[in-house]
This record gives C-alpha cells, structure tokens and sequence, in this order.
C-alpha cells in the first residue's frame, strides 16, 4: 500500500519539472526500492504461511480443494495427530537437541583452540599447518571415499558418533575464527607467558572469554548445520531410532514408506491418516523453533558474516 | 640441525597439542578420501579392501563417458552453477543498494528479517515448499489454476519448467543471506563521497553506478570466485530435495552429485561413482588454480591464495 502512493508520488514528481532534481531521483529511487524489497521479502514469507495454512487445513478440505493461502476448513487434526503419538517426533528431537547442543560445544573448543595456535605468532610453523587446513577447501576427495571409509573402515554406519563427528571440525569456521583471534593484541599472550602461565591456561583463562563474540557467531553456524542436517542421515542411518529431525520428516514427506513409520507407531492404517495435512504439521513442528529464535540470533549472523575476510 | 627441531618441538609442545583433535579430523574425514580416490582405478571388493583390490585401469571410467552421461550431468551442473550465480550476484547486490538507501528503520528491519529467513531452514523444509506449491493433486499452485478455470499443470513430468524453479529457489534460499556481504561493504563506504558527489548535482542514480557499485567491486569478485571454483560441483541438497528419485526429470535436473550419490547408494556401482568422484575433484581443482591465477594476474589483491 505505502509502494503504491510513493510510485504515485513519483510520478508526480517526473512530470512536475518545476520540482527540485534531487528530490525526483529521491522519490523514483524509493519507489522502486520499496516495491522491489516488498515484493522480495513477501515471496521469502508466503511459502510458510501457504505450509502454517495447510497444517491447520482439514484433510476432507486438502483432499477435496488442495492447499490454499487461507484454510478452507481450519482443523487441528493433523497437529493431534502429531502429538498424540509422539514418540517418533520426540527421539528425533532428542537426537538433534543433543546432537546440537553436544556437536556445537564439542566444536567451538576445538576450532577455538586450533585458530588460536595458528594466529601465534611466535609459532614458526603456523603457515605450515594453516596450509594444510586451507587445502582441505581447494581439494576434497568427495562422497565416495569418504563413504567407503565411514561404513567399511570405521564401521560408523547406524551410530550416534557419525552424525556428531562428520560436521565437528569445518575448515572454514578456523579460517574465520583465526581471523578474528589475530584481533586481540599479542601483547595478552606474551604478557602472560611472561607471568608464566603455560599456552593452555592462557588459552583457557585469557583468550576464550575475549573471543565470546566469535564464539557466538561461529556457535550459531555450527548449531545450525547440526539442527538441519539430514544428509549424514541419509547416508549413514537407517535406524530409526537414530533419526535426526529433518530426515525424519524428508521420510515421511517421501509419502509411502514414511507414512508407515507413523501407521506403525499409531496402530492406524495409512489412508485414515491425515497425511497431507500430517506433513505440512510436521514441517511446522520441525522448523519451528529456528522460526521462533532467528529473530533473535540474526544479528549475530550478520555480525558474524561481517568478522573479517576470510583469506589463507 | 637435530638438536634445533627437538628444541622447537619441546617449545611448541602445548600448542601442538591443541592442534592435534583439529588435524585428527581432518586427516580422518579430509585427507583419508583424498587417498581413497585411487578406488577411481580399481575394481572394489568390500573382502579385499581398497589397498588390496584390484588395478583396473580406466575400466570404471568407461561406462560414464561412453553412455553421455558424463556430458550431460557435467552440463546441467556447470549450467546451474552459471545461472546461479549470475542471478544471485545481480538480486543480491540490488537488494542490498535499495535496503541501503531506504530510510525507515522499522521497514529496513522487517524487510532484511524476511529475506533472511529461507536461509535457516533445511532443504528438506524447502522439500516441501516445493511439494506444497507443485503437488499436481493438491498443490498451492494447482488448486489456483483450477479455481481460475485452467486445466491443473502436471509440473511432476515435465522436466522443462523444473530450470526455472531450482534457480528461483537456490536464489530464495540464498537473497538475505548474500545482501548482507554487500550491505555490510556499502556501510563501510566513506560518507563524505556520497556528500561531496551530492554537492556536485549528482543524482541518486549517479551515484549508485559511480560511488556503490564500483565500491562493492571487491567483494563481488570474492564471493563470485568463491562460487566459480565450485562450478563443477551441485548444490545436492537443492536437487535432490526438490527433484528426489523422479526419472523422468533427470534430463534436465541431474547434476554429478546427484548422479553420484544414485549410482553409489542405490546402484552400489563404487568404482563407477568413484571415477565420477575422482573427475569433479580434479575439474574442481583445476578450476581453482585457473581462476585464480587469472584473478592473480589481472589484480593481486583480489585472489584467493
């Protein structure tokens, strides 16, 4: 509504020649920025709302006249559905809240730790060894070996560790993290060292409360490859008991085999269930704390983003 | 000379100690696979290991080249790749001008909000955006035409419109993300070059293409080149979400992770797959080095490495 009155105004203001030049630019220049960004930012949205629409549609509706902006029969069938046999959504929650929470602590002390080491610079072999992480991003032996390995060598396949492992150390977050760390001065270390303190506790007492900042960016990228991650699942797992939240709903959204896994746990059989309106619940379920929280943790993203270059 | 490198060792003791869960992991998942990709020459069997199987030549290169798969699944994903990130690059920055030259907080706020959503679901959520919008029974788009009075569209079997809505959502998923580089370098651009170009008559149009624009140069070449040295490689939780296990839209959705992922988890062909692996890797990095070294040349400062 504000779009349309200011390309009305801006209109306005081409063919009034009289009118100061800067203020027309001005003027078309919002215009089509408001309505471009609106237009954006509505298509980001709408495919949630068309999901949070359908979830709440009853499946007689859905069946009969397909999804729609607003629901033609609001029902909360299929959010009954999903809470009345919990079960399966509960340990898959289990196993990605604690796989986060886990994987993102586990990994921010030991990329934290790393970059430390690799940004002293009295440490005369860090360009060594920060080239052998920075190589890991130029060349990468890719999915097959890297499969082989885990399911013949390591025996990982249908275990907790593969999907808490794989994701643990990300060469980038070093190389951003490192960057970061090259920003508290020197003289803290040498200073300490100088007091005697042995690398370790220096790392410990001194360095990781002033890297709180980058710890809390790079944290939240972490936990945000584990809360989404399904592909570790779709290689690694077939246990159900081990399924994480997004690949447990990617099986149920693959229809047939999916919905079984909820028939068996419910005891009813597939066609009573509400499987249209089950799947568009489940996506709800599954997202929603991420759609609750990122509001409050974006900012740090953009902080994050913005940390500094990342060069080898 | 001995006595010096036992001397450092001693020194370095601690930290070399911090450094050691950093490289067990990335020797484990990183540099083990690189050496497993000699699988690429040999005729796998689980008993004997991959050491102990057996040379095969190119034998597992073969079937890839020969039956065009090769060409295709190369094309569609340097295709992809090059749409991608010409229309990334092109929303990405424009969006950034305008959230940039727009005055209301509140509108900059929600705006940037919105945009960045779609950047912290998963792909399986994207899955069934998709699945929701597309569904030929009962999809969002579907339910439209038929209310509208058209016949229902079957988008599941015709392999030609699924192009333009993997690029539509590669961009949807990556818009908020993306502006944010390019906002972050016009915050950092000085204000008095604004000003003083202001005092000179120039127009808010003037500006953008004299001041903005060349200023974003720098990070646009970063953020492009990081993409173009993965130019070889597919978004697979893109397309394999979207696209899944439906045959009849490989022609023009297959890409070699794709294809990869199929003909190792499904068909159990390792050595074949391997050999595909074992071609990306190598197109990758080549890729990398070219660029590179072009970038080099033309402007030091840019390059990666």
């Amino acid at each position: 509504m504000n779009s349309a009155t200011d390309t009305r105004v801006a209109a306005a203001g081409i063919s009034r020649p009289s009118a100061p030049k800067i203020r027309a630019d001005q003027w078309i220049m919002n215009a089509i920025s408001y309505v471009w960004v609106t237009f954006v930012a509505l298509l980001c949205i709408l495919p949630f709302l068309l999901i949070l629409s359908g979830s709440f549609t009853s499946e007689r509706a859905i069946l009969m006249e397909g999804f729609k902006l607003i629901p033609a029969e609001v029902s909360l069938e299929a959010y009954r559905f999903v809470f009345k046999f919990p079960e399966q959504i509960l340990r898959a929650y289990g196993v990605t809240v604690s796989l986060t929470v886990l994987g993102t602590a586990l990994s921010l002390f030991v990329i934290a730790m790393c970059s430390y080491v690799l940004q002293r610079p009295d440490f005369k072999w860090r360009n060594g060894f920060s080239f052998f992480f920075y190589f890991t991003t130029l060349f990468s032996g890719g999915l097959v070996p890297l499969y082989i390995l885990v399911v013949n060598y390591l025996k990982l396949k249908d275990t907790y560790w593969v999907l808490l492992l794989l994701p643990l150390v990300n060469v980038f977050y070093i190389l951003v993290m490192k960057s970061f760390m090259r920003s508290i001065p020197a003289a803290i270390t040498e200073s300490a060292k100088i007091d005697g303190a042995g690398d370790f506790t220096i790392f410990m007492r001194l360095i990781l409360p002033l890297a709180k900042p980058a710890l809390a960016t790079i944290g939240l990228f972490v936990a945000l490859g584990y809360w989404n991650d399904w592909f570790n699942s779709l290689l690694f797992i077939s246990d159900q008991r081990l399924y994480e939240l997004q690949y447990y709903l990617y099986k149920v959204l693959g229809n047939v085999e999916g919905l079984k896994i909820v028939a068996e746990k419910s005891g009813r059989p597939v066609p009573d269930m509400p499987g249209e309106g089950l799947k568009m619940a489940l996506t709800i379920v599954v997202t929603g704390p991420i759609i609750f929280l990122y509001p409050f943790i974006q900012r740090y993203f953009v902080k994050g983003l913005t940390i500094g270059a990342v060069k080898g | 000379m001995k006595s010096a490198l036992m001397r450092d060792l001693l020194n370095y003791k601690t930290m070399l100690f911090m450094l050691i869960p950093s490289l067990f992991f990335v020797i484990l998942f990183q540099y083990l696979p690189m050496f497993g990709l000699i699988l690429a020459f040999k005729e796998y069997t689980y008993g004997k290991g991959i050491l102990g199987s057996a040379w095969n030549g190119l034998e597992n290169f073969k079937f890839f080249f020969i039956s065009g798969d090769a060409w295709r699944v190369t094309r569609n994903t340097v295709l992809y790749n090059v749409a991608f990130i010409a229309i990334n690059l092109v929303l990405q920055v424009s969006i950034a001008i305008m959230l940039s030259e727009l005055r209301s907080k509140w509108f900059k706020k929600i705006s940037q909000s919105l945009l960045f959503l779609p950047y912290f679901i998963s792909w399986v959520v994207v899955g069934t955006i998709v699945y929701n919008l597309l569904n030929f029974e009962h999809g969002t788009i579907n339910t439209l035409l038929r209310s509208l009075g058209f016949e229902p569209f079957n988008f599941y079997s015709d392999k030609g419109v699924w192009p333009y809505f993997l690029v539509f959502f590669s961009a949807w998923k990556a818009v908020g993300y993306g502006a944010v580089f390019y906002l972050a370098a016009i915050m950092s651009i000085d204000s008095e070059m604004f000003e003083a170009a202001e005092t000179d008559g120039a127009n808010i149009f003037q500006r953008i293409w004299h001041i903005t624009i060349p200023s974003l140069k720098p990070t646009m070449i970063v953020l492009t080149l990081l993409s173009v040295g993965h130019i070889f490689r597919g978004d697979f939780g893109l397309f394999y979400n979207l696209i899944g296990n439906n045959g009849l839209l490989f022609g023009t959705t297959d890409v070699i992770d794709t294809f990869v992922y199929r003909s190792l988890v499904e068909n159990n062909e390792i050595g074949m797959s391997a050999a595909i692996g074992f071609y990306q890797s190598i197109l990758c990095f080549a890729t990398i080095l070219l660029v590179n070294g072009i970038v080099r040349r033309a402007d030091k400062d840019s390059a990666l490495f």
